[in-house]
């Protein structure tokens, strides 16, 4: 069926309309989204085995040839990042039966979280720039959403940062498209890079690479990159931790992707000067990253932290550009969105058992509660890159394309940073799991089975995708390739 | 023509600038407001000001203006609306619970 790259965001987007309907029945609402989301990953692993038989599958929207309507594209990589965002969507609403509350739940909760998924996926798929915006902007919109409600002070107050820095970067985002449409004169994004590499002969106007940086300031801002990443700490601590686990791992990445499909497509001719800055600021993200972990008490903060360590870790991949690192970027990016939503799922219900954030105040959790430590104990093996884990391959992949490309520095900050993503996460399990057993207030009221399904999904699925890796990697080469043979998308979209 | 327009659009984000970085929250929503401004006749000054008809098939002229800068302007024009209302209301409740509007007091990582 022609259609059939458009369902992952269909099926999501009229979910979420019947759910505004259902808005009184709780009940009603889980069995709904669940299923719904269900029903999403099991699409979106069909597309992935499309992609895979037929190559990269093309959508002209209402018979529209490809520069003038808008097309979807669904390439490899899109493909496994919408399988990815379906799954962690599927696990968070898991969670969200027993985790949110009923009052958010009867105030619109799971269609705002259908509608991130529509952005999402739309953003993962789309092949039309001001298309990503909208995409963009529909994400945006549910995320206002999901970090406002409930309505308390910390929320009131860090939403207020987290929507003023995203309207001042969908308004950068606005600016680029125009000056990039007043370059090339076309927003398909195939086209846009044929044109780019017609007017370039062999370096790139300066004009080009002048939007390339806007477009850097753009998706840094969204993907919090070095010096752009100041709201995402204080705008992540607000919302509960379904929203915050959704958040983590989904958001950022957007941003990632559309650096990783942007660089690819159009400003990687300009002599390695977009190059250069990527790498270097991914090497400063890295590092502002671990300080960050490493300075922090708190169970959340720590994991929020981890966060801008990973988005480095893969922008320094992807800034190489060459194949190894390309494709390790990609097999980190997936393992990456997989085990943040795992451990802000864990340190959510880590926070619920005992009331606080701060682990100063915690200890001795292993004793009652065996099954969600050692969870978290593989959870944090699997986030640092111990071999038989899903972060390993990745990040060995990663390091052996900087040094054969001979980026030394960078390829020995990223291994230096497991190291520390380690101590950090270790500091929570050696501080909350193990010593002296605490008597906490809440500890019989949370229904703490229920609340551990969800994770143990996430990181049993971990756990496959670094042990089969060699079933991953095939995938995982076809969406790197189509990265670096651009031609490959182009002509699917371009066609004759 | 043009070059009027690009100075104009570098005045409207020169204010809109100035005002997001004062500590007022309804100042900042109006910065935001005049940046978006800005934004959008950015996007009409890069589709070229070229004089031709309105982009209707029914007027009788060989020539017509640009009409895909016209179609993303109405379409950014909308978003914008719907995020100002947003911020709008977010800083009205934000002014009840806080009991403030004055952005250096929204400070803190207490817990609350």
């Amino acid at each position: 069926m022609i259609n059939f790259l458009i369902l992952p965001i269909l099926v999501p987007l009229i979910t979420a309309v019947i759910l505004i309907f259902l808005n009184k029945s709780v009940i009603a609402q889980r069995w709904v989204s669940g299923l719904s989301a269900f029903v999403t990953v099991i699409l979106s692993a069909l597309l992935v085995n499309k992609v895979k038989n037929d190559g990269i599958q093309t959508l002209n929207l209402s018979n529209w040839d490809a520069p003038f309507g808008i097309t979807l594209v669904s390439d490899m990589l899109s493909a496994l990042l919408v399988l990815t965002t379906s799954i962690v969507a599927f696990a968070c609403i898991i969670y969200s039966f027993k985790g949110i509350g009923e009052a958010r739940e009867k105030h619109h909760f799971y269609a705002a979280l259908q509608f991130l998924i529509v952005g999402v996926n739309g953003a993962f798929t789309t092949g039309d720039i001001f298309n990503l915006f909208v995409f963009f902007e529909v994400m945006l919109m549910s995320s206002y959403a999901l970090i406002l409600l409930g309505g308390t002070n910390i929320q009131l107050r860090e939403s207020i940062k987290y929507i003023l820095v995203n309207v001042i970067s969908s308004g950068l985002f606005v600016i680029a498209v125009g000056y990039l449409y007043s370059v090339v004169g076309t927003l398909n994004m195939a086209h846009i890079a044929e044109r780019i590499s017609e007017i370039s002969g062999i370096s790139q106007p300066g004009v080009i690479s002048i939007i390339g940086i806007i477009f850097l300031i753009v998706f840094g801002l969204k993907g919090a990159i070095f010096p752009l990443y100041f709201w995402l700490p204080g705008s992540y601590y607000a919302p509960p931790a379904p929203v915050m686990a959704i958040f983590g791992a989904l958001l950022t990445k957007v941003g990632v992707y559309s650096i990783i499909r942007t660089y690819s497509l159009f400003f990687y001719e300009d002599g390695g000067y977009v190059q250069q800055v990527i790498m270097i600021l991914a090497i400063l993200t890295i590092i502002a990253g671990i300080i960050g972990a490493l300075a922090y008490w708190d169970v959340k903060k720590i994991i929020i932290y981890n966060i801008i360590v990973a988005v480095g870790v893969i922008l320094f991949g992807v800034s190489t550009m060459n194949e190894n690192a390309l494709t390790g970027s990609i097999f980190y990016l997936i393992h990456d969105m997989i085990i943040k939503a795992a451990l802000f799922l864990l340190v959510g219900l880590m926070a619920t058992i005992s009331g606080t954030n701060n682990l100063k105040q915690m200890g001795g959790l292993i004793k009652n509660y065996p099954g969600f430590s050692w969870t978290f104990f593989l959870a944090a093996l699997a986030l640092s890159g111990i071999p038989p884990l899903s972060g390993f391959v990745g990040k060995v992949l990663i390091v052996q394309g900087g040094f054969s490309s001979e980026y030394f520095i960078g390829a020995a900050i990223v291994l230096a940073s497991s190291l520390f993503v380690l101590i950090s996460i270790m500091k929570i399990f050696i501080n909350g799991v193990w010593g002296e057993p605490k008597t906490y207030a809440n500890e019989k009221s949370v229904p703490y089975k229920q609340l551990l399904i969800a994770p143990v999904i996430l990181v049993i699925l971990s756990i496959c995708y670094g042990v089969g890796a060699d079933f991953v990697y095939p995938y995982i080469s076809q969406a790197a390739e189509s990265l670096i043979n651009t031609n490959i998308y182009i002509d699917a979209v371009l066609k004759e | 023509m043009e070059t009027i327009m690009s100075i104009l659009v570098g005045v409207l984000f020169t204010i809109g600038t100035y005002l997001i970085l004062t500590k007022s929250l309804i100042r900042i929503i109006l910065g935001t407001s005049i940046i978006s401004h800005g934004v959008h006749l950015l996007i009409l000054t890069m589709g070229g000001l070229k004089s031709g008809g309105p982009p209707l098939l029914g007027i009788g002229t060989t020539t017509f203006t640009d009409a895909l800068p016209q179609a993303l302007i109405l379409t950014a024009i909308v978003i914008n609306f719907a995020t100002t209302a947003l911020f709008l209301v977010l800083s009205y409740r934000a002014y009840q619970e806080l009991g403030t509007d004055n952005t250096a007091e929204m400070r803190g990582d207490e817990n609350e």
